[in-house]
């Protein structure tokens, strides 16, 4: 349980201190920040990863989360770079 | 066992490192100079992230190399291949996978032997949030890329919503079902039942909002997805996820606020209510002639003035009108007129929609100015050119009190000298609200599709 409230700390913490940092972002980036965000939350891959293999049923959960997972972080990362390097100042 | 607890530090220390990664990379990802290399830091984040959890795995390694190859291959040709005019459903799409992937890692938990009641609790809201994130991102995809065509009042639409008010009793029957045992009667597969309401409830709870809503829509569920992620990592007590999750969640809940903000309407307003309830304004009626014009005439007001703003709207992204507006542009800059573009936060579907769309067609971005930036001088703006937007430059928004979008700021172009509305037809905004700006004295109206029209003035400017 002690753990759990050290790391509901974290989590509140994280929350506030993203909150500060995104606040003023320029409408230009609101897409790639949007998009960016979208493939860190491909985080979820390391947890897809940490879970245990007991059974074909726990088999395939853990491969469906590896496999949308992975796709959210390819895809987020190679699309996010694409539209960011269409940003030029000329 | 020392070994283990070894490894387990060693994991630990880069997670905390990438987790800094990922807090850097997304605070530079906010700035133009330094967004690139952001993005770069936070995918170097995301390498370390998976690499040292890959020192201690559990699962068949033929899983996961066929997992992570498959995913990547997937998810690498989407992103290569997409226009970018279809970059709204595809970050709706990839959101609802990472939804997706959450909602699989709680479900493998609740097969997991002696879960603590707290883990069950974090278990069952993953499971919803992850759930929702997921269909709600699908339907959201459907409604971007024009596939889905159902919206509010259909019937199957309310079938779904009745889903949705149903899944929230439903979770709620969930968690505290283990401390009920031996008090009510058992509900047989109770799970599989709340798996699918919950499935469904993301379906119930996108569908009924326009596509004029969707830039909060689509920042709501990119927070979401990073909440999901989140309560996955305090279920897996991985504090990487936990520190990455709530950054996305951040974010995406900043954006959700700025968009609403735009329109002048609370989130809840926009998710339960939509504009069909929010009342007529029923005063709307002395409207006038409008008054036409040719692109030849509008060449030659052009050639004349000397200051010219642009300001696009969704229109512009379904006619595919940005390069020849940048076209324009250029030609207009070579005629010695100041070009500037006026950017709505909430123009076009998603946040920064139009943003991408001129940065694509090579418009440099120090161009795009936000509606702050151009009102107070838009009575030096020789001809301001509406392309495809409606609800963001209607003047009823800043004078007619018992208009449905009274109150959202607008870009005023209704102050400038002369302008130009690029129009297909007459019909209303998104809002479902006339605008009075084309019946304006100094308006004229440029029937017919935007990216003709405009071809044509570039015809007659390289004449």
């Amino acid at each position: 349980m002690e753990m759990y409230v050290l790391l509901g700390f974290v989590l509140l913490l994280s929350i506030f201190l993203g909150l500060e940092l995104i606040s003023k972002v320029p409408s230009t980036l609101h897409t790639p920040l949007m998009s960016g965000a979208n493939a860190i939350s491909g985080i979820a891959l390391v947890g897809a990863l940490m879970l245990s293999s007991a059974g074909q049923m726990q088999d395939i959960l853990a491969f469906g989360a590896i496999l949308f997972a992975s796709i959210n972080v390819f895809g987020g990362y190679l699309v996010t770079n694409r539209m960011l390097s269409m940003f030029k100042k000329k | 066992m020392e070994n283990l607890a070894n490894i387990q530090v060693i994991q630990n220390i880069i997670y905390i490192m990438s987790s800094v990664m990922f807090i850097l990379g997304i605070k530079m990802l906010g700035k133009e100079a330094t967004a690139v290399k952001g993005n770069y830091l936070s995918a170097l984040a995301m390498f370390f992230a998976v690499a040292i959890t890959c020192l201690s795995l559990e699962i068949d390694i033929k899983i996961i190399l066929a997992g992570v190859l498959l995913g990547g291959l997937i998810g690498s040709l989407i992103a290569v291949k997409v226009k970018m005019t279809a970059i709204p459903e595809m970050v709706a799409l990839f959101n609802g996978f990472g939804g997706l992937a959450t909602f699989l890692i709680a479900w493998s938990q609740f097969n997991e032997p002696d879960n603590s009641m707290f883990q069950h609790v974090l278990v069952m809201l993953t499971i919803y949030i992850g759930g929702i994130t997921f269909t709600g991102s699908l339907i959201a995809y459907g409604k971007l890329s024009e596939k889905l065509k159902l919206g509010k009042g259909s019937i199957i639409t309310n079938v779904f919503i009745s889903f949705f008010y149903l899944s929230m009793p439903a979770l709620i029957y969930v968690v505290i079902e283990p401390s009920l045992i031996g008090l009510v009667p058992q509900l047989p597969s109770y799970f599989v039942i709340f798996l699918v309401l919950t499935l469904m409830a993301g379906i119930g709870f996108v569908m009924p909002i326009g596509g004029g809503d969707m830039p909060v829509v689509i920042s709501l569920l990119n927070s979401l997805s990073g909440i999901a992620a989140a309560f996955a990592g305090l279920l897996l007590l991985n504090n990487v996820l936990i520190v990455a999750g709530s950054l996305v969640g951040a974010s995406g809940l900043i954006l959700t606020i700025i968009m609403a903000k735009a329109m002048n309407r609370t989130i809840t307003n926009i998710l339960f209510v939509g504009y069909a309830s929010s009342g007529h304004a029923a005063s709307s009626e002395e409207q006038g002639e409008v008054k036409p014009i040719t692109s030849d005439d509008a060449y030659l007001i052009l050639e004349n003035a000397s200051s010219v703003l642009v300001v696009p709207g969704y229109g512009m992204a379904v006619a595919q009108a940005q390069h020849v507006v940048r076209e324009m542009g250029e030609l207009l800059e070579g005629n010695g007129t100041e070009v500037k573009y006026g950017i709505h936060p909430v123009a076009g579907r998603m946040p920064g929609h139009m943003n991408v769309l001129l940065a694509e067609a090579n418009v440099s971005y120090d161009l795009l100015a936000e509606p702050e930036d151009v009102n107070p001088s838009m009575d030096t703006i020789d001809v301001a050119i509406v392309i495809g937007a409606n609800d963001v430059v209607n003047p009823s928004a800043t004078e007619e009190e018992g208009s449905p979008i009274y109150g959202m700021p607008i870009i005023e172009v209704h102050n400038a000298k002369t302008v130009f509305v690029l129009k297909r037809s007459m019909s209303s905004g998104f809002a479902g609200v006339q605008n009075p700006l084309f019946f304006r004295e100094n308006t004229r109206m440029l029937f017919g599709d935007a990216k003709e029209s405009i071809g044509q003035i570039v015809a007659e400017f390289k004449d």
